[in-house]
């Protein structure tokens, strides 16, 4: 088949990886196979703030992945617990999901949390589970990947920056919490020592705001820098469309090889980004529970 | 002919933003590579000097490559943007 038009690939790579306010199921000869349309709601206005509150792709598939991560701990909790009436050691569901969950617990929040990280360890997990949901339901065929939209990143983002604030304000009291912002550097005196801390108020302030910012954007740039790159290897194929027979199939038999790679490397993405969202909070609040 | 101008000045400054961005975003991948690079490097020999420390050292490196690749992705995303405005 010969294509008529100049393929806008930019275009394509949009179309797939922005926000809609329609779930499209496509069929893999072309054309839709069924279109959910999600409803428009009236935007709400609170004085000048106009907002939209209706549902969209990433909303629903974000919903779905908070489901499943309650549905497989109701599972797990249920099954663990019958095998444990039984007096049988946990196998099926609940070893499978005991193991992730001890992994996160011990050596994501405990370990890095340091004494106290028990009462963090939920959060932790919370966190670890639903975005390995996300993460993965976006590389299921007609999903969406809830992560790589800045909203849903930045609010992930606000209730870790949250987190680790209000849990160093409660551990280190009114006093030890103002000291991780205005704070004298040890050995300096006198007027070194007054400069040096009006320098490093602003430079505390920008570190505070710049953890929560960066846990964002990581997130949010991994999970659309790879469907961009898969994207654009199959992009390929439509571009040279035009071209002689060998060259065809040429590249697309390299595309379909790499973009099988690249899947393969975006299961190990999902996993690690979702790691690593959770070890970087643990590791935020751990400094700020200890510093003195 | 004040028109022709203007949209050639425009489709130039098009242009030259796409170019920047381009540039940019090589210049933060060398400085990723090279950063990324020394950390596996330095992670894989002191796991072979101690292979014993190996899950500790696996955790510090996974750690401080995020990192760099925070500042990295931040980059990226912005020099994308230029793209898009």
């Amino acid at each position: 088949m010969m294509l008529q038009e100049k393929p806008d690939i930019g275009e394509m790579i949009m179309h797939h990886t922005s926000d809609a306010h329609e779930i499209a199921f496509e069929s893999p000869f072309g054309g839709a196979l069924f279109t959910i349309h999600l409803p428009q709601w009236e935007p709400i206005h609170i004085g000048k703030l106009v907002l939209d509150l209706s549902p969209t792709k990433h909303v629903v598939f974000m919903l779905l992945a908070a489901f499943l991560v309650w549905l497989t701990m109701y599972l797990t909790g249920r099954s663990l617990q019958k095998q444990r009436e039984a007096g049988e050691a946990p196998h099926g569901l609940a070893s499978m999901f005991e193991s992730m969950v001890l992994f996160v617990r011990n050596d994501v929040a405990v370990a890095n949390i340091g004494h106290g990280g028990e009462k963090f360890a939920p959060y932790i997990m919370t966190l670890f589970f639903f975005i390995l949901y996300m993460n993965l339901l976006g590389l299921m065929p007609w999903g969406a990947t809830a992560t790589g939209n800045l909203a849903v990143t930045g609010g992930l983002a606000l209730t870790a920056g949250l987190t680790i604030e209000i849990s160093g304000m409660r551990a280190l009291g009114p006093a030890g919490y103002i000291r991780t912002i205005v704070f004298a550097p040890p050995g300096t005196t006198g007027i070194t020592k007054w400069l040096l801390t009006a320098i490093m108020i602003p430079v505390e302030v920008i570190g505070k705001l710049v953890k929560p910012f960066a846990l964002c954007l990581r997130l949010f740039a991994n999970m659309t820098a790879g469907h961009f790159v898969i994207l654009s290897l199959l992009g390929l194929i439509f571009l040279f469309g035009t071209g002689p027979a060998l060259i065809r199939w040429g590249v697309a038999g390299g595309s379909v090889f790499f973009v099988l790679f690249m899947m393969a490397l975006e299961l190990l993405v999902a996993f690690l980004q979702a790691y690593i969202f959770s070890l970087l909070t643990s590791v935020f609040i751990g400094l700020m529970q200890h510093e003195h | 002919m004040f028109q022709d101008t203007a949209a050639a000045a425009t489709t130039a400054l098009n242009n030259n933003a796409l170019l920047g961005a381009g540039i940019g975003m090589g210049l933060a991948i060398i400085g990723a590579g090279i950063g990324i690079g020394r950390i596996g490097g330095q992670a894989v020999e002191a796991i072979a000097r101690q292979p014993e420390a190996s899950a500790d050292i696996r955790g510090a490196m996974i750690l401080t490559a995020a990192l760099i690749e925070g500042a990295t992705l931040a980059a990226l995303v912005f020099a994308l943007l230029f793209k898009l405005l």
